[in-house]
């Protein structure tokens, strides 16, 4: 009697074993962060791209207006895929640019925008790479959407394409 | 071309012999004879032969550059050294899984050629269920993973083995490994041949005990192997990192260790009979494991290789059928004996055996569940953890000081009843092992009492052991020398952990750096170019505290199939501590970074596992086991 | 003869102690760099990493402990950014409870089952008798 309980308890277990391990082969391998949506943006301080004077970033999202953060880098090649279509995105009134410059060389950085337009309506130095840090970002190129609620509503990483610009055009209608 | 298709026939014969095994052993386990029917040693003689047959012809493949096979193309280039070449053949996941079979077909045609002495039905049995095994192996290779697969039009070119894996230790460290690793598969197989013939006696446990030991040695071996790898391949000095693939070898190897230790009280005192069957089951279930959790992909890891869903849907049922066939065969024919249960006195070798076991089972556990816990919650919740070394660390390292205490008494102990002899030596040297301990720890970490505990009882059995060596006679050499190589090595890792130092800094050529009255001064650059990369030799001179000047030449290299920058580290290697230097290029600028570490006891501890492998070794040829 | 491995293995030991760099905060930040995956490489820690977004952790785990951050303040801080998956040490709550205890408990129940059967059988099969 003991052992046939003790039988059912192990076969049990072993179906759920298998049955997790079935469902985990599915999953995808690739991490993509469970985002908590609605996340304060954070607060800092940063050097202006062009006047490469400090500014606070309550001064940045002050306006009553949804704000794109795009973090960017000339050495990045998807950048100049997505460039067009921050470009376009730009035009777009009831939204404002925000260009994070990461871990550039800003010679280099300053020719590339010259090259293929500034779409930013303010552009930040990330030397270091901590701001990205603090967005919670991994790497270039990546696209965060912030609400009027000052809050990050959308996060893409990798360059937006297509489909991803409807989406943002969608929110910030 | 033409070995790509006798390698690919071959493979086929090899599963038609599997199949024709099974009659003919199905058919001669009916008759009486005694003895076994030849034809069965021809079988399993042609079996491995068509295995080797095919296995050479994919090296063959593989050092002709036969880009029509889509394994070398994959996985090898014209350029490549002949000797990578040939290691690329069990590189990768087709042509390892050759070798998976391989070794098992050559594990049960040695079985079968040396247990003559043994019942005939159940070698027979065992026969069936390693055919078992090795049928769904075949399958698996020739439906999923088919080494000879044929590509056309012919690429000019192939993809190039990975820069990282051409290193002469890891291309001799998956045979050795997967002889431990895939070993444990006959250990499987005879383990339910013998409760099928209610057989678990103790001359059964006499000639399996071989060899759960020629595993043993064969994996002690092959993780090493792979350690020494990662050491100066992979990373910053660092040579376990408790990588998922890492622990899925080390699972086998305590229960191997659990195994072999409570083997013995089954053949001195026919006790603990259906936990002997459970952990020789539990061996093999977890190589098995291992195996899916490292090829389906379903893990993140530094090794993992290309991952096919179907592979690992094939795997986990493949291992699902041999766990529920275990289970099935163990609860319907295992008859427990309950023979005089009171023989276990409390001072004993079977019970300090007992609690060897106990802790093995635990660090099983814990590396268990820390290597498959994340899958589980992700599945679950959809929320993702890592289980890091700090976990490991955490759970194991309490537990390993009493661990080790029984270590160094358990073998005091004698059968059935004893006492302590010698209380008063045991004494003096747990109060000089204390003290020294402290002594030694004083001014070097903030972890005081931590690490006295630890590295006492360390040093307790170091001592215990030691003296073990010279005093006594040799009658119980194998474990002395297993036992004082297991204190030899956590003394040796936690005075590494303790005392390693480093610098890491950005350099110019030709600057100096001093740091501590060390000295680092790059000297030069020197390029070079090989048959299958370009390599830049940074010349560092650094000066010791002591004002010795030590030369070390870290390397970048350069590979082109595929393009790939890897930095070899330069080490030098003393009997007493390692010098460790490696450089990596800072973007954008004529800055390099370096590490520069000094790591004492490394060779300690490569040393002391092979002196536990040794104690194994001894104990494979001696006769009996003795006292 | 055993003293005087003992004075060999001592000296030794001394010897490398006065290598030992006393530098607190060095030490401090390579176990906490250790304990963070790099997020966009494979297995390895931002220790061992040369990634631009190791770069950019070591620089931020540089300034955090600058300002006066501890450890577990540092992993806190980047958990929030990026979910446990980052920290290699992970956190005792309610999704990691039967991670960190079923070890711990299979170690007890072990610890009873050899009880039981040496303990107990023993009792019983003396009352027999």
């Amino acid at each position: 009697m003991k052992n046939k309980f003790n039988l059912f308890i192990i076969i049990t277990f072993l179906c759920f074993c298998f049955a997790i391990l079935y469902k985990g082969l599915n999953n995808s391998n690739i991490y993509s962060p469970k985002f908590n949506n609605l996340k304060n943006i954070p607060i800092f301080k940063a050097k202006d791209f062009n006047s490469n004077l400090f500014v606070d970033s309550k001064k940045i999202f002050e306006e009553d207006k949804f704000y794109i953060v795009n973090i960017w880098a000339s050495w990045c090649v998807p950048c100049r895929e997505e460039h067009s279509l921050l470009m376009e995105l730009s035009k777009n009134k009831s939204v404002k640019l925000i260009g994070l410059n990461y871990r550039d060389n800003l010679d280099n950085a300053k020719k590339f925008i010259n090259e293929f337009g500034n779409p930013y309506a303010q552009n930040l130095i990330d030397n270091e790479g901590s701001l990205s840090i603090e967005f919670g970002a991994y790497g270039v190129p990546e696209t965060f959407v912030i609400n009027k609620e000052k809050k990050i509503v959308k996060k893409f990483i990798g360059p937006i394409n297509e489909e991803a610009a409807e989406e943002i055009k969608l929110i910030i209608k | 071309m033409l070995a790509n298709q006798i390698g690919y026939y071959s493979l086929i014969l090899g599963l038609l012999f599997s199949f024709l095994l099974c009659v003919v052993s199905i058919k001669d386990f009916k008759n009486n004879n005694k003895k076994i029917n030849q034809n069965i040693f021809i079988l399993s003689f042609l079996q491995l032969s068509f295995v080797i047959i095919s296995f050479l012809s994919l090296i063959l493949s593989f050092i002709n550059s036969d880009f029509s096979n889509e394994t070398v193309f994959n996985n090898s280039h014209t350029a490549k050294p002949l000797f990578y070449k040939i290691s690329g053949t069990w590189g990768n996941h087709e042509g390892s899984l050759l070798l998976w079979l391989l070794v098992l077909t050559l594990f049960i045609f040695l079985f079968l050629v040396k247990s003559s002495n043994q019942p005939k039905k159940y070698r027979i049995l065992t026969l069936l269920f390693q055919q078992m095994i090795i049928i769904g192996f075949f399958l698996f290779v020739l439906i999923t993973s088919n080494p000879f697969n044929y590509l056309f039009p012919i690429p000019k070119e192939g993809l190039g083995l990975n820069p990282i894996l051409q290193d002469p230790a890891l291309a001799i460290h998956p045979p050795i490994l997967y002889l431990g690793y895939v070993g444990s598969s006959i250990i499987f197989s005879a383990a339910l041949a013998a409760v099928t013939q209610n057989y678990i006696s103790k001359e059964w446990a006499q000639h399996i005990k071989k060899w759960v030991l020629v595993s043993w040695v064969f994996l002690s071996i092959g993780i090493m192997l792979g350690s020494i790898w990662a050491y100066y391949e992979l990373g910053w000095g660092g040579f376990w990192f408790w990588d998922p693939v890492e622990n899925v070898s080390l699972m086998p190897w305590l229960t191997l260790t659990a195994l072999f230790h409570c083997i013995m009280v089954l053949e001195k005192r026919l006790a603990l009979t259906s936990w002997v069957v459970i952990l020789s089951i539990t061996t093999f279930t977890l190589s098995m494991c291992g195996t899916f959790l490292v090829r389906s992909g379903i893990l993140n890891s530094v090794h993992t290789f290309a991952n096919d869903p179907a592979r690992g849907i094939f795997i986990l049922t493949f291992l699902f059928i041999l766990i529920f066939l275990s289970l099935g065969i163990f609860f319907i024919f295992h008859k427990e004996n309950n023979k005089d249960p009171s023989n276990f006195f409390w001072l004993s070798k079977e019970t300090s055996i007992l609690i060897n076991n106990w802790f093995m089972m635990y660090f099983l556990s814990v590396v268990l569940i820390g290597t498959v816990y994340p899958i589980f919650l992700d599945v679950v919740t959809a929320e993702k953890i890592s289980v890091g070394p700090p976990f490991y660390h955490k759970l194991i390292a309490p537990f390993l000081g009493p661990f080790l205490l029984f270590m160094a008494l358990g073998p005091k102990l004698k059968w059935i009843k004893s006492k302590v002899e010698k209380r008063n030596s045991l004494i003096i040297f747990f109060a000089v092992s204390v003290v020294l301990t402290i002594f030694v720890l004083k001014n070097l970490t903030t972890d005081l009492l931590f690490y006295t505990v630890l590295i006492s009882a360390a040093f307790f059995l170091f001592f215990t052991t030691l003296n073990e060596l010279f005093v006594k006679k040799l009658n119980n050499i194998s474990q002395t020398i297993a036992h004082f190589g297991f204190s030899l090595m956590i003394l040796s890792i936690l005075f590494n952990s303790i005392l390693s130092s480093e610098i890491i800094t950005n350099i110019k050529l030709g600057e100096k750096y001093n740091l501590n009255k060390i000295e680092i001064f790059f000297e030069r650059i020197e390029e070079k170019k090989e048959s299958n990369f370009n390599s830049i030799i940074g010349h560092f001179k650094i000066t010791g505290e002591n004002g010795k000047i030590v030369e070390l030449k870290p390397e970048l290299r350069i590979y082109d199939q595929p393009t790939m920058i890897t930095s070899e580290a330069d080490i030098k290697t003393t009997l007493l501590e390692d010098k460790f230097l490696v450089m990596n290029l800072v973007k954008g600028g004529e800055y390099f970074n370096i590490r520069y570490q000094v790591k004492p006891f490394m060779l300690l501890i490569w040393f002391s596992v092979l002196l536990l492998s040794f104690g194994g070794l001894i104990s494979i040829f001696k006769k009996k086991y003795e006292k | 003869m055993k003293i005087l491995k003992i004075f060999i293995i001592l000296f030794l030991t001394l010897s490398f102690s006065q290598s030992k760099s006393d530098d607190k905060n060095d030490e401090i930040k390579s176990k906490i760099l250790k304990n963070i995956r790099c997020l966009i490489c494979q297995g390895q820690s931002v220790y061992d990493s040369e990634s631009e977004f190791a770069l950019s952790i070591k620089l931020i785990v540089d300034k955090k402990i600058n300002v006066g951050l501890n450890e577990e303040q540092i992993y806190e801080f980047l958990r929030e950014k990026y979910g446990d998956w980052i920290i290699y040490d992970p956190k005792l709550n309610k999704n990691t409870y039967i991670l960190w205890l079923l070890p711990l408990l299979l170690f007890l129940f072990g610890g009873a089952i050899i009880y039981k059967n040496l303990i107990i059988k023993k009792i019983k099969f003396k009352d027999k008798k």
